[in-house]
Protein backbone atom coordinates (compact mmCIF):
# COMPACT_ATOMS: atom_id res chain seq x y z
CA UNK A 1 0.00 0.00 0.00
CA UNK A 2 2.89 2.11 1.00
CA UNK A 3 6.52 2.44 1.38
CA UNK A 4 8.54 5.52 3.12
CA UNK A 5 11.41 5.70 1.69
CA UNK A 6 14.20 7.22 4.25
CA UNK A 7 11.80 10.14 5.60
CA UNK A 8 12.99 12.85 7.42
CA UNK A 9 11.61 15.57 9.15
CA UNK A 10 13.32 18.53 11.12
CA UNK A 11 11.38 21.07 12.86
CA UNK A 12 12.01 25.29 12.28
CA UNK A 13 13.33 25.17 15.93
CA UNK A 14 16.23 23.16 14.58
CA UNK A 15 14.93 19.34 16.50
CA UNK A 16 15.54 16.53 13.89
CA UNK A 17 12.10 14.74 14.76
CA UNK A 18 12.83 12.08 12.41
CA UNK A 19 15.99 10.32 10.45
CA UNK A 20 16.28 7.96 7.96
CA UNK A 21 12.90 6.15 8.56
CA UNK A 22 12.25 3.34 6.11
CA UNK A 23 9.44 1.22 6.18
CA UNK A 24 6.70 -1.16 3.65
CA UNK A 25 2.96 -1.39 4.72
CA UNK A 26 1.46 -3.23 2.90
CA UNK A 27 -2.95 -3.39 2.35
CA UNK A 28 -4.18 -5.25 5.08
CA UNK A 29 -1.31 -4.55 7.72
CA UNK A 30 -1.94 -3.86 11.70
CA UNK A 31 1.31 -2.04 12.18
CA UNK A 32 2.26 -0.47 15.56
CA UNK A 33 4.69 2.08 15.70
CA UNK A 34 6.05 1.87 18.95
CA UNK A 35 8.72 3.98 20.95
CA UNK A 36 9.40 6.51 23.89
CA UNK A 37 7.65 9.22 24.23
CA UNK A 38 9.06 11.72 21.58
CA UNK A 39 10.44 9.50 19.09
CA UNK A 40 8.47 11.05 16.19
CA UNK A 41 5.75 8.33 16.08
CA UNK A 42 3.41 10.91 15.73
CA UNK A 43 5.39 13.29 13.08
CA UNK A 44 5.79 9.41 11.28
CA UNK A 45 1.53 9.46 11.48
CA UNK A 46 0.95 12.90 10.22
CA UNK A 47 3.81 12.66 7.21
CA UNK A 48 1.64 9.07 6.33
CA UNK A 49 -1.54 11.30 6.27
CA UNK A 50 -0.07 14.42 4.71
CA UNK A 51 -0.76 17.05 7.01
CA UNK A 52 3.32 17.57 6.91
CA UNK A 53 5.66 17.12 4.44
CA UNK A 54 9.24 15.38 4.86
CA UNK A 55 12.40 17.18 4.63
CA UNK A 56 14.03 14.29 3.59
CA UNK A 57 13.18 11.16 1.59
CA UNK A 58 9.58 10.30 0.15
CA UNK A 59 6.36 8.29 0.53
CA UNK A 60 5.74 6.49 -2.15
CA UNK A 61 2.09 4.73 -2.72
CA UNK A 62 0.91 1.91 -4.34
CA UNK A 63 -0.65 2.78 -8.08
CA UNK A 64 1.76 6.26 -7.24
CA UNK A 65 -1.20 8.57 -6.17
CA UNK A 66 -1.60 10.02 -2.64
CA UNK A 67 -5.09 8.72 -1.22
CA UNK A 68 -8.08 11.21 -2.00
CA UNK A 69 -9.84 13.03 0.81
CA UNK A 70 -11.73 10.56 3.09
CA UNK A 71 -9.52 7.09 2.40
CA UNK A 72 -7.51 7.74 5.50
CA UNK A 73 -9.06 7.89 8.73
CA UNK A 74 -7.46 9.38 11.57
CA UNK A 75 -7.90 8.68 15.34
CA UNK A 76 -6.37 11.29 17.39
CA UNK A 77 -5.32 10.69 21.26
CA UNK A 78 -8.18 12.87 22.62
CA UNK A 79 -11.53 11.89 21.01
CA UNK A 80 -11.54 15.90 19.64
CA UNK A 81 -15.25 15.94 18.26
CA UNK A 82 -17.70 18.93 18.28
CA UNK A 83 -19.18 20.13 21.61
CA UNK A 84 -22.24 21.45 20.04
CA UNK A 85 -23.01 18.58 17.80
CA UNK A 86 -24.24 15.33 18.62
CA UNK A 87 -22.49 11.97 18.03
CA UNK A 88 -24.55 11.49 14.87
CA UNK A 89 -23.54 14.91 13.79
CA UNK A 90 -19.96 14.42 14.96
CA UNK A 91 -19.86 11.32 12.65
CA UNK A 92 -21.48 12.55 9.72
CA UNK A 93 -18.95 15.42 9.93
CA UNK A 94 -16.31 14.09 7.68
CA UNK A 95 -18.90 12.75 4.77
CA UNK A 96 -20.03 16.84 5.52
CA UNK A 97 -16.98 18.00 4.43
CA UNK A 98 -17.57 16.27 0.77
CA UNK A 99 -20.46 17.57 0.35
CA UNK A 100 -22.85 14.68 1.27
CA UNK A 101 -26.50 16.08 2.60
CA UNK A 102 -27.82 14.66 5.96
CA UNK A 103 -30.33 12.78 5.23
CA UNK A 104 -28.37 10.86 2.38
CA UNK A 105 -25.73 9.90 4.76
CA UNK A 106 -28.12 8.91 7.45
CA UNK A 107 -27.71 5.06 6.84
CA UNK A 108 -24.44 5.47 6.77
CA UNK A 109 -24.01 7.50 10.23
CA UNK A 110 -26.34 4.48 11.62
CA UNK A 111 -23.68 1.45 10.50
CA UNK A 112 -20.84 3.31 11.90
CA UNK A 113 -22.43 4.06 15.68
CA UNK A 114 -23.76 0.22 15.21
CA UNK A 115 -20.79 -0.45 14.65
CA UNK A 116 -19.13 0.91 17.01
CA UNK A 117 -21.92 0.03 19.45
CA UNK A 118 -23.29 3.28 19.91
CA UNK A 119 -26.79 3.46 17.83
CA UNK A 120 -28.52 4.23 21.05
CA UNK A 121 -26.67 7.33 21.41
CA UNK A 122 -26.95 9.13 18.59
CA UNK A 123 -28.91 11.97 19.84
CA UNK A 124 -26.03 12.49 22.69
CA UNK A 125 -23.86 15.26 23.35
CA UNK A 126 -20.08 14.61 23.65
CA UNK A 127 -20.47 16.39 27.33
CA UNK A 128 -23.23 13.41 27.95
CA UNK A 129 -20.83 10.51 26.82
CA UNK A 130 -17.78 8.77 28.83
CA UNK A 131 -14.58 9.05 27.79
CA UNK A 132 -14.56 6.17 26.22
CA UNK A 133 -17.51 6.47 24.33
CA UNK A 134 -16.57 9.73 23.07
CA UNK A 135 -13.45 7.72 21.61
CA UNK A 136 -16.05 5.13 20.05
CA UNK A 137 -17.24 7.95 18.56
CA UNK A 138 -13.93 9.40 17.14
CA UNK A 139 -13.34 6.38 15.97
CA UNK A 140 -16.78 5.73 14.15
CA UNK A 141 -16.23 9.36 12.46
CA UNK A 142 -12.74 7.70 11.20
CA UNK A 143 -14.46 4.84 9.89
CA UNK A 144 -17.79 6.65 8.26
CA UNK A 145 -15.72 7.02 4.72
CA UNK A 146 -14.80 3.36 4.80
CA UNK A 147 -10.79 4.39 4.37
CA UNK A 148 -8.86 2.25 3.16
CA UNK A 149 -5.80 3.75 5.77
CA UNK A 150 -6.68 4.15 9.61
CA UNK A 151 -3.89 5.82 11.27
CA UNK A 152 -4.38 5.76 15.09
CA UNK A 153 -2.28 7.94 17.70
CA UNK A 154 -2.60 6.76 21.30
CA UNK A 155 -5.74 6.89 21.08
CA UNK A 156 -6.68 4.60 23.98
CA UNK A 157 -3.76 6.47 26.09
CA UNK A 158 -5.78 8.47 28.09
CA UNK A 159 -8.87 6.24 29.13
CA UNK A 160 -8.86 3.92 32.23
CA UNK A 161 -7.61 -0.10 31.82
CA UNK A 162 -10.63 -1.73 31.55
CA UNK A 163 -12.51 0.95 28.85
CA UNK A 164 -9.28 0.43 26.77
CA UNK A 165 -8.47 -3.44 27.11
CA UNK A 166 -12.13 -3.33 25.75
CA UNK A 167 -11.88 -0.89 23.29
CA UNK A 168 -8.64 -2.83 21.68
CA UNK A 169 -10.72 -5.95 21.22
CA UNK A 170 -12.79 -4.15 19.67
CA UNK A 171 -10.79 -2.51 17.38
CA UNK A 172 -9.33 -5.80 16.46
CA UNK A 173 -13.04 -6.90 15.74
CA UNK A 174 -13.45 -3.91 13.62
CA UNK A 175 -10.12 -4.52 11.42
CA UNK A 176 -11.05 -7.83 10.37
CA UNK A 177 -14.35 -6.93 9.64
CA UNK A 178 -13.37 -4.11 7.30
CA UNK A 179 -10.01 -5.31 6.22
CA UNK A 180 -8.44 -1.79 5.65
CA UNK A 181 -4.93 -1.28 7.08
CA UNK A 182 -4.34 0.75 10.42
CA UNK A 183 -1.27 2.46 11.43
CA UNK A 184 -0.92 2.53 15.23
CA UNK A 185 0.97 4.55 17.24
CA UNK A 186 1.45 3.95 21.03
CA UNK A 187 4.45 3.52 23.80
CA UNK A 188 3.11 0.65 25.29
CA UNK A 189 4.58 -2.47 24.59
CA UNK A 190 1.52 -4.49 26.16
CA UNK A 191 -0.72 -2.58 23.50
CA UNK A 192 1.21 -3.00 20.93
CA UNK A 193 1.61 -6.86 20.90
CA UNK A 194 -1.68 -7.26 22.11
CA UNK A 195 -3.20 -5.39 18.42
CA UNK A 196 -0.48 -5.47 16.21
CA UNK A 197 0.50 -8.08 13.51
CA UNK A 198 3.72 -6.01 12.67
CA UNK A 199 5.50 -4.04 15.67
CA UNK A 200 7.90 -1.39 14.45
CA UNK A 201 10.20 -0.37 16.93
CA UNK A 202 11.75 3.21 17.10
CA UNK A 203 14.70 4.37 18.73
CA UNK A 204 14.63 7.80 20.87
CA UNK A 205 15.03 11.19 18.82
CA UNK A 206 16.27 11.50 16.24
CA UNK A 207 13.23 9.17 15.78
CA UNK A 208 14.52 5.99 13.51
CA UNK A 209 13.25 3.40 12.82
CA UNK A 210 14.96 0.26 15.05
CA UNK A 211 13.69 -2.98 14.05
CA UNK A 212 10.12 -5.06 13.08
CA UNK A 213 9.17 -7.48 15.16
CA UNK A 214 5.87 -9.73 13.52
CA UNK A 215 3.25 -11.28 15.19
CA UNK A 216 1.18 -14.59 14.77
CA UNK A 217 -0.72 -14.20 18.45
CA UNK A 218 -4.33 -15.61 17.70
CA UNK A 219 -7.02 -13.71 19.59
CA UNK A 220 -9.32 -15.47 22.07
CA UNK A 221 -10.40 -14.82 25.39
CA UNK A 222 -7.35 -15.12 27.41
CA UNK A 223 -4.63 -13.86 25.20
CA UNK A 224 -3.70 -11.29 27.62
CA UNK A 225 -2.74 -14.48 29.81
CA UNK A 226 -1.54 -16.75 26.87
CA UNK A 227 2.33 -17.55 26.98
CA UNK A 228 2.82 -16.20 23.24
CA UNK A 229 1.96 -12.99 24.44
CA UNK A 230 3.72 -12.82 27.63
CA UNK A 231 6.82 -14.10 25.04
CA UNK A 232 5.67 -11.66 23.11
CA UNK A 233 5.93 -8.96 25.16
CA UNK A 234 9.21 -10.07 26.46
CA UNK A 235 10.93 -9.93 22.72
CA UNK A 236 9.54 -6.36 21.92
CA UNK A 237 11.07 -5.67 25.83
CA UNK A 238 14.41 -6.64 24.63
CA UNK A 239 14.38 -5.25 21.42
CA UNK A 240 13.63 -1.87 23.33
CA UNK A 241 16.19 -2.02 25.65
CA UNK A 242 18.32 -2.77 22.84
CA UNK A 243 17.20 0.11 20.42
CA UNK A 244 16.94 2.80 23.60
CA UNK A 245 21.09 1.78 23.58
CA UNK A 246 21.74 2.15 20.35
CA UNK A 247 23.80 5.47 19.51
CA UNK A 248 22.19 7.76 16.52
CA UNK A 249 23.82 7.53 13.17
CA UNK A 250 25.99 10.58 12.57
CA UNK A 251 24.03 13.12 11.07
CA UNK A 252 24.42 14.69 7.53
CA UNK A 253 26.15 17.91 9.63
CA UNK A 254 28.65 15.61 12.06
CA UNK A 255 32.02 16.06 11.26
CA UNK A 256 34.33 12.66 10.94
CA UNK A 257 36.17 11.88 13.79
CA UNK B 1 -31.67 32.88 49.28
CA UNK B 2 -28.37 33.53 47.60
CA UNK B 3 -30.72 34.90 44.64
CA UNK B 4 -31.90 37.37 46.79
CA UNK B 5 -29.06 38.58 48.02
CA UNK B 6 -28.17 41.89 46.09
CA UNK B 7 -31.93 42.27 46.29
CA UNK B 8 -31.70 42.26 50.07
CA UNK B 9 -28.49 44.03 50.52
CA UNK B 10 -29.83 46.92 48.37
CA UNK B 11 -32.55 47.20 50.28
CA UNK B 12 -31.00 47.83 53.10
CA UNK B 13 -28.61 49.79 51.65
CA UNK B 14 -31.21 52.18 50.83
CA UNK B 15 -32.81 52.38 54.06
CA UNK B 16 -29.37 52.91 56.03
CA UNK B 17 -29.09 55.73 53.08
CA UNK B 18 -32.47 57.58 54.12
CA UNK B 19 -32.13 57.00 57.99
CA UNK B 20 -28.53 58.46 57.66
CA UNK B 21 -29.70 61.61 55.67
CA UNK B 22 -32.47 62.40 57.78
CA UNK B 23 -30.40 61.57 61.20
CA UNK B 24 -27.73 63.93 60.27
CA UNK B 25 -29.71 66.41 58.59
CA UNK B 26 -27.41 67.06 55.77
CA UNK B 27 -28.82 69.49 52.82
CA UNK B 28 -30.76 67.78 49.92
CA UNK B 29 -28.56 69.91 47.74
CA UNK B 30 -25.73 68.36 49.22
CA UNK B 31 -26.64 64.93 49.84
CA UNK B 32 -30.17 63.32 48.95
CA UNK B 33 -31.64 60.48 50.41
CA UNK B 34 -33.29 57.70 48.29
CA UNK B 35 -37.40 59.36 48.94
CA UNK B 36 -36.08 62.72 47.48
CA UNK B 37 -34.29 60.85 44.51
CA UNK B 38 -37.60 58.86 43.29
CA UNK B 39 -39.20 62.34 44.27
CA UNK B 40 -36.75 64.21 41.83
CA UNK B 41 -37.46 61.28 39.01
CA UNK B 42 -41.57 61.36 39.75
CA UNK B 43 -41.22 65.28 39.21
CA UNK B 44 -41.21 64.63 35.92
CA UNK B 45 -40.71 60.92 34.78
CA UNK B 46 -41.32 61.71 30.86
CA UNK B 47 -38.04 63.90 30.38
CA UNK B 48 -36.37 61.44 31.93
CA UNK B 49 -37.73 58.35 30.09
CA UNK B 50 -37.00 60.60 26.96
CA UNK B 51 -33.22 60.98 27.82
CA UNK B 52 -32.86 57.66 28.60
CA UNK B 53 -34.57 56.61 25.39
CA UNK B 54 -32.07 58.55 23.71
CA UNK B 55 -29.07 57.04 25.69
CA UNK B 56 -30.25 53.37 25.23
CA UNK B 57 -30.26 54.32 21.39
CA UNK B 58 -27.06 54.98 21.26
CA UNK B 59 -26.03 52.49 23.29
CA UNK B 60 -27.56 49.94 21.44
CA UNK B 61 -26.44 51.36 18.07
CA UNK B 62 -23.29 51.15 19.41
CA UNK B 63 -23.47 47.55 20.79
CA UNK B 64 -24.43 46.65 17.33
CA UNK B 65 -21.73 48.50 14.95
CA UNK B 66 -19.38 47.34 16.77
CA UNK B 67 -20.33 43.71 16.87
CA UNK B 68 -20.45 43.91 13.22
CA UNK B 69 -16.90 45.70 12.83
CA UNK B 70 -14.91 43.72 15.64
CA UNK B 71 -16.53 39.94 13.73
CA UNK B 72 -15.69 42.01 10.39
CA UNK B 73 -12.37 43.05 11.61
CA UNK B 74 -11.30 39.35 13.53
CA UNK B 75 -12.59 37.63 10.10
CA UNK B 76 -10.19 39.45 8.27
CA UNK B 77 -7.30 39.27 10.31
CA UNK B 78 -7.87 35.38 10.63
CA UNK B 79 -7.86 35.17 7.19
CA UNK B 80 -4.95 37.30 6.03
CA UNK B 81 -1.49 37.83 8.33
CA UNK B 82 -0.73 40.80 6.49
CA UNK B 83 -4.24 42.56 7.97
CA UNK B 84 -3.49 41.25 11.05
CA UNK B 85 0.45 42.59 10.94
CA UNK B 86 -0.82 45.81 9.56
CA UNK B 87 -4.34 46.18 11.80
CA UNK B 88 -3.32 44.57 15.54
CA UNK B 89 -0.92 47.87 16.78
CA UNK B 90 -3.89 50.25 15.84
CA UNK B 91 -6.35 48.33 17.53
CA UNK B 92 -4.77 48.28 20.27
CA UNK B 93 -3.99 52.09 19.92
CA UNK B 94 -7.55 53.03 19.68
CA UNK B 95 -8.34 50.66 22.73
CA UNK B 96 -6.03 53.10 24.99
CA UNK B 97 -6.56 56.22 23.26
CA UNK B 98 -9.19 58.05 25.98
CA UNK B 99 -12.40 58.78 25.05
CA UNK B 100 -12.27 62.21 25.84
CA UNK B 101 -9.80 62.92 23.94
CA UNK B 102 -11.08 62.23 21.00
CA UNK B 103 -14.73 62.99 21.30
CA UNK B 104 -14.10 66.72 20.49
CA UNK B 105 -12.51 65.73 17.18
CA UNK B 106 -15.22 63.45 16.36
CA UNK B 107 -18.16 65.53 16.57
CA UNK B 108 -16.45 68.51 14.88
CA UNK B 109 -15.64 66.30 11.96
CA UNK B 110 -19.13 64.34 12.08
CA UNK B 111 -21.02 67.04 12.55
CA UNK B 112 -24.44 65.10 13.32
CA UNK B 113 -24.79 64.71 16.89
CA UNK B 114 -26.46 61.23 16.98
CA UNK B 115 -23.85 59.73 14.38
CA UNK B 116 -20.98 61.29 16.71
CA UNK B 117 -21.90 60.22 20.27
CA UNK B 118 -22.42 56.71 18.27
CA UNK B 119 -19.15 56.77 17.32
CA UNK B 120 -17.55 57.66 20.52
CA UNK B 121 -19.46 54.93 21.81
CA UNK B 122 -18.21 52.39 18.99
CA UNK B 123 -14.74 53.09 19.35
CA UNK B 124 -14.56 52.42 22.92
CA UNK B 125 -16.65 49.62 22.73
CA UNK B 126 -15.15 47.43 19.44
CA UNK B 127 -12.23 46.43 21.19
CA UNK B 128 -13.46 43.80 23.59
CA UNK B 129 -15.99 42.42 20.81
CA UNK B 130 -13.33 42.39 18.51
CA UNK B 131 -10.15 40.84 20.65
CA UNK B 132 -12.36 38.35 21.89
CA UNK B 133 -13.74 37.39 18.74
CA UNK B 134 -10.05 36.87 17.17
CA UNK B 135 -9.23 34.68 19.62
CA UNK B 136 -12.22 32.49 19.65
CA UNK B 137 -11.16 32.07 15.76
CA UNK B 138 -7.57 31.54 16.77
CA UNK B 139 -8.66 28.70 19.46
CA UNK B 140 -10.27 25.81 16.74
CA UNK B 141 -8.59 22.94 18.33
CA UNK B 142 -5.32 21.35 16.17
CA UNK B 143 -6.56 18.26 15.49
CA UNK B 144 -9.91 19.25 14.60
CA UNK B 145 -7.97 21.53 12.23
CA UNK B 146 -5.93 18.33 10.84
CA UNK B 147 -9.27 15.74 10.44
CA UNK B 148 -10.73 19.18 8.29
CA UNK B 149 -7.65 18.97 6.41
CA UNK B 150 -7.90 15.02 5.78
CA UNK B 151 -11.10 15.57 4.31
CA UNK B 152 -10.56 18.01 2.12
CA UNK B 153 -12.37 21.33 3.87
CA UNK B 154 -11.73 24.35 2.26
CA UNK B 155 -11.17 27.79 4.25
CA UNK B 156 -15.04 28.31 3.51
CA UNK B 157 -15.95 24.83 5.00
CA UNK B 158 -13.20 25.77 7.82
CA UNK B 159 -14.53 28.78 9.03
CA UNK B 160 -18.78 28.03 9.05
CA UNK B 161 -18.23 24.36 10.55
CA UNK B 162 -15.42 25.07 12.80
CA UNK B 163 -14.01 28.57 13.67
CA UNK B 164 -17.49 30.10 13.77
CA UNK B 165 -18.82 27.95 16.00
CA UNK B 166 -16.10 27.74 18.53
CA UNK B 167 -15.43 31.52 18.28
CA UNK B 168 -19.00 31.60 19.52
CA UNK B 169 -18.72 31.47 23.31
CA UNK B 170 -15.92 33.78 23.09
CA UNK B 171 -17.58 36.51 20.90
CA UNK B 172 -20.50 36.16 23.27
CA UNK B 173 -18.40 36.79 26.21
CA UNK B 174 -17.10 39.94 24.45
CA UNK B 175 -20.07 41.42 23.19
CA UNK B 176 -20.93 41.61 26.89
CA UNK B 177 -18.13 43.07 28.10
CA UNK B 178 -18.74 45.89 24.64
CA UNK B 179 -22.17 46.43 26.01
CA UNK B 180 -21.43 48.25 29.35
CA UNK B 181 -18.59 49.86 27.51
CA UNK B 182 -20.71 51.28 25.15
CA UNK B 183 -23.09 52.75 27.87
CA UNK B 184 -19.91 54.24 29.18
CA UNK B 185 -18.84 55.50 25.97
CA UNK B 186 -22.05 56.94 25.24
CA UNK B 187 -22.37 58.93 28.75
CA UNK B 188 -18.57 60.07 27.84
CA UNK B 189 -19.33 61.23 24.48
CA UNK B 190 -22.67 62.82 25.60
CA UNK B 191 -21.01 65.07 28.07
CA UNK B 192 -18.10 66.30 25.88
CA UNK B 193 -20.94 66.72 22.88
CA UNK B 194 -23.47 68.89 25.64
CA UNK B 195 -25.89 68.71 22.72
CA UNK B 196 -29.39 70.05 24.70
CA UNK B 197 -32.69 69.28 23.45
CA UNK B 198 -35.24 67.15 25.06
CA UNK B 199 -34.05 64.09 22.61
CA UNK B 200 -30.64 64.73 24.15
CA UNK B 201 -29.26 61.51 26.69
CA UNK B 202 -28.97 61.30 30.55
CA UNK B 203 -25.55 62.63 30.38
CA UNK B 204 -26.94 65.71 29.48
CA UNK B 205 -29.62 65.91 32.19
CA UNK B 206 -26.46 64.64 34.93
CA UNK B 207 -24.75 67.86 33.81
CA UNK B 208 -28.03 70.02 33.26
CA UNK B 209 -28.97 69.31 37.53
CA UNK B 210 -25.54 69.63 38.36
CA UNK B 211 -25.12 73.44 36.89
CA UNK B 212 -28.18 74.12 39.06
CA UNK B 213 -27.01 71.95 42.11
CA UNK B 214 -29.93 69.86 41.98
CA UNK B 215 -28.43 67.12 42.91
CA UNK B 216 -31.68 64.60 43.62
CA UNK B 217 -32.03 64.76 39.53
CA UNK B 218 -28.52 64.06 38.92
CA UNK B 219 -28.83 60.93 41.37
CA UNK B 220 -32.08 60.27 39.67
CA UNK B 221 -30.57 60.53 36.05
CA UNK B 222 -27.48 58.37 37.57
CA UNK B 223 -29.76 55.37 38.79
CA UNK B 224 -31.46 55.25 35.42
CA UNK B 225 -27.70 54.98 34.30
CA UNK B 226 -26.70 52.08 36.52
CA UNK B 227 -30.24 50.35 35.84
CA UNK B 228 -29.38 50.76 32.33
CA UNK B 229 -26.43 48.95 32.70
CA UNK B 230 -27.53 46.21 34.50
CA UNK B 231 -30.06 45.50 32.30
CA UNK B 232 -27.42 45.29 29.33
CA UNK B 233 -25.73 43.12 31.26
CA UNK B 234 -28.61 40.87 32.22
CA UNK B 235 -30.13 40.91 28.51
CA UNK B 236 -26.70 40.40 26.74
CA UNK B 237 -26.20 37.48 29.26
CA UNK B 238 -29.77 35.97 28.86
CA UNK B 239 -28.90 36.23 24.96
CA UNK B 240 -25.66 34.52 25.58
CA UNK B 241 -27.37 31.61 28.23
CA UNK B 242 -30.27 31.23 25.21
CA UNK B 243 -27.36 30.63 22.26
CA UNK B 244 -25.24 28.57 24.16
CA UNK B 245 -27.66 26.33 26.00
CA UNK B 246 -29.53 25.45 22.15
CA UNK B 247 -25.38 24.03 21.47
CA UNK B 248 -25.45 22.08 24.93
CA UNK B 249 -23.11 24.51 26.30
CA UNK B 250 -25.12 26.65 28.89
Amino acid sequence: MLTLDRLGRRFANGTQALQGASLRIGQGDFVALLGPSGCGKSTLLRLIAGLDAPDQGRLVWDGGAAPAPGEIGFVFQDATLLPWADAADNVFLPLRLRGRDRRSAAPEIQAALARVGLERFAQARPRELSGGMRMRVSIARALVTRPRLLLMDEPFAALDEFTRFRLQEDLLTLWRELGCTVVFVTHSTYEACFLARRIVLMTPRPGRIATEIDSSLSHGPETRLAPAYTALVAEVTHAMQAAMSSPPPPGPGDAPR
Amino acid sequence: MIRLAPYLFAAFFLVLWEIAVRVSGVPEYLVPGPVAIVGAFRADPLLFLTSLASTLGVTATAIVVSAVLGVVLALVMQASPLARAAFQPWTVVLQVTPIVAIAPLVIVWVGDPFASVVICATIIAFFPVFSATAAGLAAAPADLLDLFRLNGAGRWATLRLLRLPVALPYFLAGLRISGGLALVGAVSAEIVAGSGGVASGLAYRILEAGYRLQVARMFAALALLSASGVAINAALGALAHALLRRRGEA
